[in-house]
């Protein structure tokens, strides 16, 4: 592992960017034996920006309709290089909402042909935004797997964590992706987010993506492939709710207790790679939001990128890594350990 | 001044310190309580809750709160399960007055 207590980026209230914890992360690692060093890299996870046409309560990007950090083409160009020429099986693309950019459906038609597997994470929303209905077609056309965030199934949650109005709207887009294919053809996966609305662990996944199927289905008629949970991280618009909330101590006083050593081998960042929107290479978003790059000894751009230099690299790790160890674990893909 | 501070609730275990074997059987049975069994872990937490805010224990009603949230519930469902409990309550109240009757009846012509 590597120390970080050298950064110091800060919040806008002039706090630090870290929660405070009551033990280092890297003391866990080292109490339970375990060191965390990279795989392959698998998937390519690429920020192309922090522009959403929404501002959630938790988003750990800090996204929202006034920011202007968005990919160039140019760069674009640097992350579709590396996936021709080294053949990553997995293109993750997010933001923000990466469909805001304007190279995101030339980002996505050029991925295609490399013959990566294109994943977005989509808000459901920016399909009502001028210019977007056509999303669930595109998607289709591109057998995109689309990664949508619902917090619950019901209005009240999910409006408090996304802003009023945004429940009805995602309710809406679900079914105009059901009515294209998705969660019903076999090419078409359609993955919903849960995360928790509050300072609070996510439940079992099996048990909840329980409940949203027959929820959704009975309350909407809508029908979906698979539910990830997701820890909410505290960092970010997260850890100012979590300090305003006073739940900060709290919080992490949870994650520490419930860090499962069984989550390790299964983390993402052992098998991602990150890249801003600048081009800069991180172990995780998470990391990316810290400004907490990928080890030194490495080189810093996708420009640069090549395979084998980033195999077994060690991940670099603060108190915030306590979120994706809680439990039954957390990743872009949901739980990491039974 | 109070009675009830938050922070004893991780202050618990502090109770085996005078008869620790007796602690250990309850954490023992506490815990195994509430592990899927028949019931799943959502409803159990459901019924804990219920119960705390029957028996009105501030650490169990937090507890629980929390684990109904983190077993998949929200409020509507757990506000149901609160008001199912405490109408229980307010019932076995209200039956006594059954007793109020008997009385009366057997002095009243």
């Amino acid at each position: 592992m590597t120390a970080i207590a050298q950064i110091q980026i800060t919040r806008r209230d002039g706090k630090t960017a870290f929660p405070s914890s009551p033990v280092s992360f890297e003391e866990k690692l080292t109490e339970n034996n375990l060191d965390l060093c990279s795989t392959d890299v698998e998937i390519l996870q690429v920020n192309v920006g922090k522009l959403c046409n929404q501002a959630c309560k938790h988003c750990h990007v800090d996204a929202s309709p006034t920011r202007t950090e968005i990919m160039r083409r140019e760069t674009v160009e640097a992350c579709l290089e590396v996936l021709r020429k080294f053949q990553i099986p997995t293109l993750d693309i997010t933001g923000g909402a990466p469909e805001l950019i304007p190279d995101f459906r030339y980002f996505v038609t050029e991925a295609r042909k490399t013959g990566a597997k294109i994943m977005v994470r989509h808000n459901l929303t920016v399909m009502f935004e001028e210019g977007f209905k056509d999303l669930p077609e595109f998607f289709a056309e591109n057998e995109v797997e689309v990664v949508c965030s619902l917090p619950y199934f019901l209005e009240t949650q999910t409006d408090a964590q996304r802003g009023t109005g945004v429940f009805e709207k995602s309710v809406e887009a679900l079914k105009k992706l059901n009515a294209v294919g998705y969660g019903i053809d076999e090419s078409l996966v359609l993955n919903l987010v849960y995360n928790p609305v509050g300072a609070f662990l996510p439940p079992e996944q099996t048990a909840i993506e329980a409940d949203f199927r027959r929820e959704l289905k009975n309350r909407y008629d809508i029908v979906f492939n698979n539910l990830y949970t997701i820890t909410n991280m505290p960092i970010a618009r997260y850890l100012d709710w979590l300090r305003r909330s006073k739940n900060e101590e709290s919080y992490m006083q949870k994650l520490v207790n419930a860090f499962n050593p069984a989550t390790v081998s299964g983390l993402m960042c052992r098998n991602t790679l990150s890249v801003d929107w600048t081009g800069r290479l991180f172990d995780c978003d998470f990391n990316q939001m810290l400004e907490l790059g990928i080890t030194e000894e490495l080189p810093q751009t996708i420009r640069d990128f090549s395979p084998e230099k980033f195999v077994n690299r060690q991940i670099k790790t603060a108190a915030h890594c306590f979120g994706c160890t809680a439990g039954s674990g957390s990743s872009c893909g949901g739980t990491v350990a039974v | 001044m109070h009675y009830y501070n938050e922070e004893d609730l991780d202050r618990f275990g502090d109770i085996a310190k005078y008869k620790p074997e007796l602690f250990e059987k309850f954490l023992a049975w506490y815990q195994a309580c509430q592990e899927e069994g028949a019931l799943s872990k959502r409803e159990k937490a459901l019924i804990g809750l219920a119960v705390a805010v029957t028996v009105q224990c501030p650490y169990c009603i937090e507890a629980f709160t929390n684990s109904s949230l983190e077993n998949g519930s929200n409020m509507e469902q757990m506000t149901e399960a609160m008001h199912l409990a405490s109408a229980i309550r307010g019932g076995a109240s209200l039956i006594h007055g059954i007793q109020s009757h008997n009385a009366h009846d057997k002095v009243s012509m």
